[in-house]
């Protein structure tokens, strides 16, 4: 029985080439036996709460199982992925999801630059830093009723100080009706993935993709990144600026591409994140509408399983989802970790 | 630009970024505290200041119990979480079984799956077992992290060997090893897991809003949102929900500031 890592240890005579290959299988009992009690309450909890129902939702992704016994419960092998591929809600809510992650490199940019000022030397840095992870923080079903106050376009104060400074500054700027419109920046429509310009401006899913920025942008990114910014070698930001680069040169040559594995990683997580989010958003603000604008496919996963109880349709979505954000994170490290390995 | 006009500049950036951060939680606070006239005012400052709102809140739902209510299944979850991924930790770290870097990748591989993907088999699973609608249906299926337990193992690969060995040679059975040497050691990794798993548990919505039905049983994100949907007219009771809601987390936010920024570093640079 051994404790310690082979590596670190001096070698000693159990150590030498062994011409037999095989362990003795009763040595391999007893470390069995002697790390079950460690390791067995949460790996039971594991199999039966994550891998088990890994395996069992794939496999209600193949049957038309509808928890309110309305039809008889068959298996229908691919039944429910084609049906999904030919359901036009499920490409707006596709459009919608990949909507969202507009906000994303606002977000990491954002992130980027208040990392970068805030490691600069000055005196009281870590206030602000509390200051600026407050929203990150406390984010969550709370502070999304209160953005939906905000945003209220008749009583709200966002909307409420867009009027006053138009008026006062003769504008005649008409205040957005934010989460009460299917608007939008690109102009998507609202029955089908199309482009139109009746559609263009700031509505709901630009009001929720604000206050993801704005709760995102002092979080944990902002932390990642300071981190990675005390590992930038001096040296070399030193030598450059001793070369005459300006700050923007010494930032775009030196210091961006030392942090291009912490760059790589938010990237990889955002896209994870972003990808299955905006349920709660939903849910909370808006219930998904104006007609459907801010359901993502997480949310319209949940509407299917627990509003309709279509839960064998809900897992084909939701394992369509998943191949989503696989295939994005495998794409993600195929162009990703090129660029950060030097 | 010299050195001290750059200096003024930065904290002018940093002030007025910090508002803006600010200015919605400004806002909440003092809604709070306004006649509900007033809240649709551009003045954000009340007139006359109501703190019965916060005591109106408490008559208006069953606050107090949905503040119960998470407190308690945060605790719980937090207690197993800490516990199981600690031991099991251990038993990957430093523990020498077969089976055992299988098992982690199969623990790795499963943290890429959206939660969606488990959330539906484990509702059915809480249905069968009759745990729908009960603490035990809140609390169990969280108890049990994988992220908890690659945190844990983290920490605890950075505790030097030495300490082990010394300990085995002292003839420390495992058990001792673990809850005598290697636990204390990665006490800062135990505490950041803690305060996470507090507050993702305090915070959970998907989870409640499927397996709860009974008021009695509402943890505060259903509470808020029930609250939300029926009395949602009365922005400034509304804002005062939020902002009691919000407390406890900036609490131990200040209070546990270091451990967090050290852990989140930890956690993620290390890789």
């Amino acid at each position: 029985m051994s404790v310690t890592p082979t590596a670190m240890r001096p070698p000693v005579a159990a150590d030498a080439p062994r011409t037999v290959a095989k362990r003795s299988s009763r040595s391999d009992w007893r470390r069995l036996w002697q790390a079950a009690p460690f390791v067995l309450p949460n790996l039971l909890g594991f199999l039966v709460f994550t891998a088990g129902p890994v395996l069992f939702s794939f496999a209600i992704a193949f049957t038309n199982w509808d928890l309110q016994r309305s039809v008889p419960f068959r298996w229908s092998g691919w039944e429910n992925f084609s049906v999904l591929m030919a359901d036009k809600d499920f490409w707006l809510y596709f459009a919608n999801t990949v909507y969202f992650l507009l906000g994303m490199p606002v977000a990491i940019a954002g992130s980027l630059a208040l990392a970068l000022l805030l490691s600069q030397k000055l005196k009281g840095v870590v206030i602000y830093r509390t200051l600026f992870y407050l929203p990150s923080f406390t984010s969550g079903v709370a502070l999304m009723i209160l953005w939906k106050a905000l945003y209220n376009p008749d009583f709200g104060p966002v909307n409420a100080v867009i009027n006053s400074v138009s008026d006062f500054l003769h504008l005649g700027v008409k205040a957005p009706q934010w989460l009460l419109s299917t608007a939008n920046l690109v102009g998507l429509d609202v029955e089908k993935v199309a482009f139109t310009g009746k559609q263009f401006g700031l509505g709901a899913r630009d009001a929720i993709i604000i206050m993801g920025v704005w709760t995102a942008i002092g979080g944990s990114n902002m932390l990642l990144y300071l981190a990675a910014l005390t590992n930038v070698p001096q040296e070399l930001t030193e030598a450059a600026e001793l070369d005459g680069a300006t700050n923007w040169q010494v930032f775009r040559n030196v210091t961006w591409p030392q942090l291009a594995p912490t760059t790589f990683f938010i990237v990889v997580m955002s896209f994870i994140g972003g990808l299955q989010g905006g349920f709660e958003q939903a849910r909370v603000m808006t219930n998904g509408g104006p007609a459907g604008t801010t359901t993502t496919l997480s949310y319209y996963i949940y509407n299917k399983a627990f509003e309709e109880f279509q839960i064998g349709y809900a897992s084909a979505v939701s394992w369509v989802l998943f191949s989503i954000i696989f295939a994005v994170t495998v794409l993600n490290w195929k162009f990703g970790n090129k660029e950060t390995t030097y | 630009m010299s050195k001290p006009v750059k200096t003024i500049l930065a904290y002018v950036l940093l002030t007025a970024l910090a508002l803006t951060m600010l200015l919605p939680f400004l806002w909440m606070v003092l809604a709070s505290f306004k006649s509900l006239a007033e809240v649709e005012k551009l003045n954000p400052f009340p007139t006359i200041w109501h703190p019965e709102n916060y005591l109106s809140v408490f008559q208006q739902v069953p606050f107090a119990r949905y503040y119960f209510n998470s407190v308690f299944v945060a605790s719980w979850v937090t207690f197993l979480t800490c516990l199981t991924s600690a031991m099991a930790a251990f038993a990957f770290a430093r523990l020498r079984w077969p089976g055992r870097d299988k098992v982690f990748q199969l623990y790795l591989a499963t943290m890429m799956i959206p939660g969606v993907v488990t959330m539906i088999p484990n509702y059915t699973l809480m249905v069968k077992l009759q745990l729908l609608d009960s603490y035990a249906g809140l609390i169990i299926p969280a108890a049990f992290s994988a992220f908890g337990t690659f945190l844990m193992r983290q920490f605890m690969l950075t505790v030097p060997s030495a300490l082990d060995e010394a300990a085995e040679m002292d003839g420390a059975s495992p058990w001792q090893i673990f809850w005598d040497v290697i636990l204390p050691m990665a006490r800062p990794g135990l505490i950041t897991l803690a305060i996470f798993t507090f507050m993702g548990n305090y915070g959970s919505f998907f989870w409640p809003l499927i397996l709860i039905k009974s008021e009695h049983l509402r943890t505060l994100p259903i509470g808020m949102l029930f609250f939300d949907t029926v009395y949602g007219r009365q922005t400034n009771l509304i804002m005062a929900a939020s902002v009691m809601n919000i407390i406890p987390l900036i609490i131990i936010f200040v209070v546990s500031q270091k451990f967090l920024v050290q852990g989140i570093q930890m956690g993620a640079v290390k890789g």
